[in-house]
C-alpha cells in the first residue's frame, strides 16, 4: 500500500503536513486489504491544509463516489514528492491551491460539487490544473489500492496467469466453435 | 563472448535490435557473417519484465523527446510521445502483441489497384507477394505463428467471446483467434501461453516471439555476433567514394565511439531510421545520407487506427489473457463502394486499468470519464487497424530547436489525416459499435488513436530512385552498402500489422546481403 500507514501511533511527522482519514466503506475492496480503518500519510512540502484541498480537487477531477479518500491520497503524495525536488512545481501548487480557496470565497473544501466543478472548469487551461490533472491520470489508477477498487487483478505472472483463473469464464454468451477458438494447448 | 575491434572494417554494423535488426543479425550470423549489433537500449529478460503498465513502459519504451505537428489528434494529446516504440534489446518486439498476418497480393500494387488518389503519393512496391511468399513461410516457422506449420490456434478469452458473438450477429464470416506469434503450446524451447494478459509489457513466459530471446541468443551462439547494448548511433560516416564506412555512437557511459564497417544496416524503426540518415548529412550528401531523392523521412504512415470499447451489464474481465485474442477480417479487402480505398482489420484489445485511464479519452476529466472507469470489469474492446495513405507531407524532419542528450536534433513527426483515412476510420467505428450493440452493449465508446505502434514508410522502397530511398532489397539507391532493414521500407502501409512482413523482408535481405558480400559487389 505504498506510502499509506494504517497505524497512526507509528507515525513520524516530517517538515510538511499530514493527511489523515478513515475508511468509509467498511466492506469495500480497499477496507478488506487494510489492517485498520484509519490511515495517515506524511507530506514533505505541502501543509496538511493544502493536502486536504488537493485531495478534494483530485476527487472532483476524477469522481468515484465509492472510492476511498485513501486512494486519492496516494496521488496527493505523488505530487508532494515531485514538489519536494522541484521548487517551481511547489510554488505552482501553493499558488494554485490558494487560488482555489480564493475562488471559492474563502474555503474550497466547503464549496459544493457544482461550484467546485465550475471553478475547475475556469482553471482548466492553466498550468496548475494541467500539472495536477496529468499527474493524477497516471497516478490515481496505477496503484494496488485502485486496482482493488476497480476489480483489476494486476500482476498475474506470480499467480500463473489466467489460464486456470478465468481467462475464458464468460458464460452469458455462447462459446465460439473450436475452429475459431481451440481448447488450450490443443 | 565475441568482440570485434573498433577499427575492424570487415564487420556488418546493424543499428537497432528489434524485429528488423534482430532478425537480420541472426540470419547473417547463421551464414557466418561477422555482425556488430548496436542497440540504444539496455538488455532485459523475461525475468526482469514487469507486470505493471507504467513501470514496464518506463523500463522498455523510448521516452526521449520527439516533437509533433499536424491535424492528427496525437499532436494534441501526446505532443512529445507520437509513437509507442521501445528502446531496449529486442526493440518493440518486447511490447508487441504478436498478430502476424501476410499482406494481400493487391496491397503490393496499391497504386495500380486503387488508382490515383488526390493528395497521396501511392506507389506500387518493387516486389510482389510471390517474391515474398517463401520468406513469409520462413518467418512464420521462425516465429511460431499459430495456424501455420500445424501449430494450433490460441484459445479465445472473454474479450474474444464477445467479439465473436457480435461478429456472427453482424454476419461476418472471418473471425477467429487469428495468426499469432505466441506459442499455443511449448515450441522452440519456449513455453506455451499462460494467458497472463501482459503481452504489451514483455511476455514473462517467453511464449510470445521477441528477438530478445530468440534471434539474438541464436546469433550469439554462432560466435559471429557482438551485441553492444546502450549504444546509440548518432551518425553514419562515409568514405570519399560515398560508401558507408563507419558509425559514431555514444556508449553506455556517454563516450563517443567509432565502429568501422563494411556495410551498415539501419533498423531503428521508422522515426529513428530517417532521423539518423538526416543527421548524417555531409558535404557529399548535404540533405542526409542516401537522400538525393529528398524522400528520406517522407511518406510516414502509422495505420488508420482507433478503438471501440463497449460496456455490458454482465462482467467481461477483458484484461485476462492475450491482448490481441481475436480478429475479424471481413473488412480487409478493397471495396471502394464503402467510400474509401483499402481495408481494415478489427482485433480485440484490452488495456490494464492504468492505460485505460491514460488512453480512453486523453485530457478528459469529470463524471463522463469516471463512469466508464467504474465499468472497467464490464468492458470489451477492439482495435481498428487499416491502410493509411502515403503522403509526401507526412514526414519526419529534424527539429532545429530541440536536441537530445548527445546534442543531436530530435525527430519532428508531422502527420495530417487524409480524407481516405477519415472515411475508413468512420466506417470502422460504426462497424465496431454495431458489433457490440448486436450483443447488447449498454454503451459504446469511440477511442482515438494511441501513440503510433506501427510506424512505416519513411525510407520507402521504389523501382525508380526518384520515388523512394531503397530498392526491393532495402538497399539504398545511392549508397550501395547502406541498407534499410525495418518498416521504413514499406512502400504502402497495407492493412495488416506489419511485423511479420518486416521479419520476412529481413530474412530476404540477409540472403541478398550475403550474396553481395560473397561476390564482393559491396
Ligand atoms: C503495444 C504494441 C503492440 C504491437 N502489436 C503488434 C502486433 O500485434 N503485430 C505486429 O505486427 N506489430 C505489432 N506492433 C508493432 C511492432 O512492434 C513493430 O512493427 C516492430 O517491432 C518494428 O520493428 P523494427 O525493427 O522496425 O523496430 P523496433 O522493433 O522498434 O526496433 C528498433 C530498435 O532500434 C533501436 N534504435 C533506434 N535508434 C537507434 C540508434 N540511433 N542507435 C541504436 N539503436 C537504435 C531502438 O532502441 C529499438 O530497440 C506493436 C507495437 C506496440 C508498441
Ligand atoms: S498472454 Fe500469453 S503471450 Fe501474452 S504475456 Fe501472457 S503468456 Fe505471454
Amino acid at each position: 500500500m505504498g506510502d499509506l500507514a494504517f497505524d497512526r501511533r507509528r507515525f513520524l511527522r516530517g517538515a510538511g503536513g499530514l493527511l489523515m482519514g478513515t475508511l468509509l466503506f467498511t466492506s469495500g475492496p480497499v477496507a478488506l486489504l487494510a489492517p485498520s480503518r484509519s490511515w495517515a500519510l506524511e507530506l514533505n512540502t505541502l501543509s496538511s491544509e493544502e493536502g486536504a484541498r488537493l485531495l478534494a480537487m483530485i476527487r472532483r477531477l476524477y469522481p468515484h463516489d465509492r472510492m476511498e479518500d485513501a486512494v486519492y491520497a496516494l496521488t496527493v503524495k505523488d505530487l508532494d514528492s515531485k514538489a519536494s525536488t522541484d521548487p517551481g512545481l511547489a510554488d505552482l501548487l501553493h499558488q494554485g491551491l490558494a487560488e482555489l480557496d480564493r475562488r471559492a470565497g474563502g474555503n474550497w473544501l466547503e464549496a459544493g460539487e457544482a461550484e467546485q466543478q465550475a471553478i475547475l472548469e475556469a482553471l482548466q487551461d492553466g498550468p496548475f490544473f494541467t500539472q495536477v490533472r496529468s499527474t493524477a491520470i497516471t497516478s490515481l489508477y496505477s496503484n494496488e489500492l485502485a486496482y482493488h477498487h476497480f476489480g483489476y487483478e494486476g500482476a498475474s505472472f506470480p499467480k500463473g496467469g489466467y489460464l486456470h483463473r478465468g481467462f475464458n469464464d464468460l458464460t452469458w454468451l455462447p462459446n465460439p466453435p473450436a475452429d475459431a477458438s481451440p481448447v488450450p494447448f490443443a | 563472448m565475441t568482440t570485434y575491434p573498433h577499427d575492424d572494417d570487415s564487420v556488418v554494423v546493424i543499428i537497432g535490435s528489434g524485429a528488423g535488426g534482430g532478425t537480420l543479425a541472426n540470419e547473417l550470423c547463421q551464414k557466418g557473417v561477422p555482425v556488430v549489433l548496436l542497440e540504444a537500449g539496455a538488455r532485459q529478460s523475461p525475468a526482469t519484465f514487469i507486470n505493471d503498465e507504467w513501470p514496464s513502459f518506463n523500463q522498455l519504451a523510448w521516452s526521449d523527446t520527439r516533437t509533433t505537428s499536424g491535424s492528427w489528434r496525437i499532436a494534441r494529446d501526446f505532443p512529445n510521445l507520437p509513437a509507442w516504440i521501445c528502446k531496449t534489446v529486442g526493440g518493440t518486439t518486447t511490447h508487441w502483441a504478436g498478430a502476424s498476418l501476410r499482406l494481400q497480393e493487391h496491397e503490393f500494387r496499391a497504386r495500380d489497384t486503387y488508382g490515383q488518389i488526390d493528395d497521396a503519393e501511392l506507389l506500387d512496391w518493387p516486389i510482389t507477394l510471390a517474391d515474398l511468399e517463401p520468406y513469409y513461410a520462413r518467418a512464420e516457422d521462425k516465429m511460431g505463428v499459430t495456424r501455420t506449420n500445424d501449430i494450433p490456434g490460441l484459445p479465445g478469452n472473454n474479450n474474444f467471446k464477445v467479439m465473436y458473438a457480435g461478429a456472427r450477429k453482424l454476419g461476418y464470416q472471418h473471425c477467429s483467434t487469428g495468426r499469432m506469434a505466441i506459442n499455443s503450446r511449448p515450441r522452440d524451447g519456449r513455453a506455451g501461453c499462460q494467458q497472463l494478459g501482459f503481452c504489451f509489457q514483455g511476455c514473462k513466459m517467453g511464449a510470445k516471439w521477441s528477438t530478445l530471446y530468440t534471434e539474438i541468443p541464436a546469433a550469439e551462439a554462432t560466435g559471429k555476433l557482438e551485441l553492444r547494448a546502450q549504444s546509440q548511433v548518432i551518425r553514419i560516416e562515409h568514405d570519399p567514394r560515398g560508401r558507408a564506412s563507419a558509425v559514431v555512437y555514444a556508449d553506455a557511459d556517454g563516450r563517443l565511439q567509432r565502429q568501422r564497417a563494411r556495410l551498415v544496416a539501419v533498423a531503428g524503426n521508422a522515426i529513428e531510421t530517417p532521423r539518423l540518415l538526416l543527421n548524417s548529412h555531409s558535404s557529399l550528401f548535404p540533405h542526409g545520407l542516401g537522400n538525393g531523392s529528398g524522400m528520406v523521412g517522407r511518406h510516414y504512415m502509422r495505420h488508420t487506427t482507433g478503438s471501440v470499447y463497449a460496456e455490458f451489464e454482465e462482467p467481461v474481465h477483458f484484461y485476462r489473457g492475450t491482448i490481441m485474442a481475436g480478429i475479424v477480417s471481413d473488412e480487409v479487402g478493397h471495396r471502394p463502394e464503402r467510400g474509401f480505398a483499402g481495408g481494415y482489420e478489427m482485433e480485440t484489445i484490452s488495456l490494464g486499468l492504468p492505460f485505460m485511464a491514460a488512453f480512453f479519452n486523453p485530457g478528459a476529466w469529470g463524471r463522463d470519464f469516471t463512469q466508464v472507469m467504474d465499468a472497467y470489469t464490464h468492458l470489451a474492446g477492439l482495435w481498428i487497424v487499416g491502410e493509411d495513405m502515403p503522403r509526401a507531407s507526412n514526414r519526419i524532419t529534424l527539429d532545429d530547436e530541440v536536441e537530445d542528450a548527445f546534442g543531436m536534433p530530435v525527430a519532428h513527426v508531422h502527420y495530417d489525416d487524409h480524407p481516405n483515412d477519415e472515411a475508413m476510420r468512420e466506417h470502422a467505428f460504426r462497424q465496431g459499435e454495431a458489433l457490440y450493440q448486436a450483443v447488447g452493449a449498454r454503451k459504446v465508446h469511440r477511442v482515438p488513436p494511441y501513440p503510433s505502434t506501427h510506424n512505416l514508410g519513411t525510407c520507402r522502397m521504389s523501382a525508380k530512385a526518384a520515388d523512394g530511398v531503397c530498392n526491393g532489397y532495402g538497399q539504398s539507391h545511392e549508397v550501395p552498402n547502406l541498407f534499410i532493414s525495418d518498416g521504413s521500407q514499406f512502400t504502402t502501409s497495407a492493412a495488416e500489422n506489419p511485423t511479420l512482413t518486416i521479419v520476412s523482408l529481413a530474412i530476404r535481405q540477409a540472403d541478398y546481403i550475403a550474396e553481395q558480400l560473397r561476390t564482393r559487389a559491396v
